[in-house]
């Protein structure tokens, strides 16, 4: 409800948001209440990126098995975000390589950016959050 | 100039609240405004009114709420973190059935589209947390 009257509110004004990933999936909740975030931020039609970096390049991981935690697979998301417009994800290549990852091993289409081009790409943001 | 605040861990485990709470009370006595302080993930906890330290330490829920009146500072609780972790105030407490309420004065619980506009309004959105 509030949301809604937020967003009639903003006017027309576009800022480029990008959301910082930088935590394993299941070991903490930062991934988790960090892609409710991500969700609700499409409603506002922001400029909208996310960045993987450190083991946040893990929330992406193909093969994710939550049985046994008890706990919510939630990785399908990932591959939501494309019908709420959100198509720019951004892994950090060393982050990724440290992980013994390709692109192969993720659930969705990315960029992949060395370190230099993300610092770059993050210095254009208007707003970042990071979890 | 125009600050948003993002606290994301809860008080006395991790010095984030203490400095968010320094940092928005240092902005205001330097005549900025503070556009609204959101409150997220573990960082909800800093609004329980039960929350009751030892005497010679500082109350961090009380002194957010102190702020808040001498501020007219809008202090937000993610109500789906909020749930999470226990957070409630009379309407919610009411709605979901529960015996107790626990928001401390001056916080409010709203949707988490407060951050996402504290980023759009403020001329900086700065993120207390690990």
């Amino acid at each position: 409800m509030n949301d809604e009257m937020d967003m009639e509110e903003e006017g027309g004004v576009v800022k480029q948001f990008m959301f910082v990933n930088r935590k394993a999936p299941y070991g903490t909740i930062y991934a988790l209440e960090g892609l409710e975030v991500v969700l609700i931020s499409a409603a506002f039609e922001q400029d909208v990126s996310m960045a993987f970096i450190d083991d946040g390049v893990y929330e992406l991981k193909k093969g994710q098995d939550t049985k046994s935690l008890g706990q919510k697979n939630f990785s399908p998301t990932y591959r939501a975000l494309e019908g709420y417009d959100i198509e720019k994800l951004y892994v950090e290549r060393e982050s990724m390589e440290a992980r013994g990852l390709t692109e192969e091993d993720l659930l969705v289409d990315v960029v992949v950016l060395d370190r230099a081009e993300m610092a770059a790409k993050m210095d254009e943001q208007d707003v970042l959050i990071s979890f | 100039m125009k600050i948003g605040v993002l606290v994301n861990e809860g008080p006395y485990t991790h010095e984030a609240s203490d400095s968010a709470y320094n940092f928005t009370k240092a902005a205001l006595e330097k005549g900025h405004e503070i556009y609204r302080v959101f409150f997220y993930h573990d960082g909800v906890n800093n609004s329980t009114r039960l929350t009751e330290p030892p005497r010679d330490d500082r109350n961090i829920v009380n002194r957010w709420s102190e702020l808040s009146k001498q501020y007219s500072l809008d202090l937000v609780v993610c109500i789906a973190a909020a749930q999470r972790r226990g957070i409630m105030d009379e309407n919610e407490a009411k709605r979901q059935g529960k015996d107790a309420n626990n928001l401390a004065e001056g916080f409010r619980i709203s949707g988490l589209g407060q951050l996402v506009e504290a980023g759009i309004q403020s001329d900086r959105l700065v993120t207390f947390g690990d």
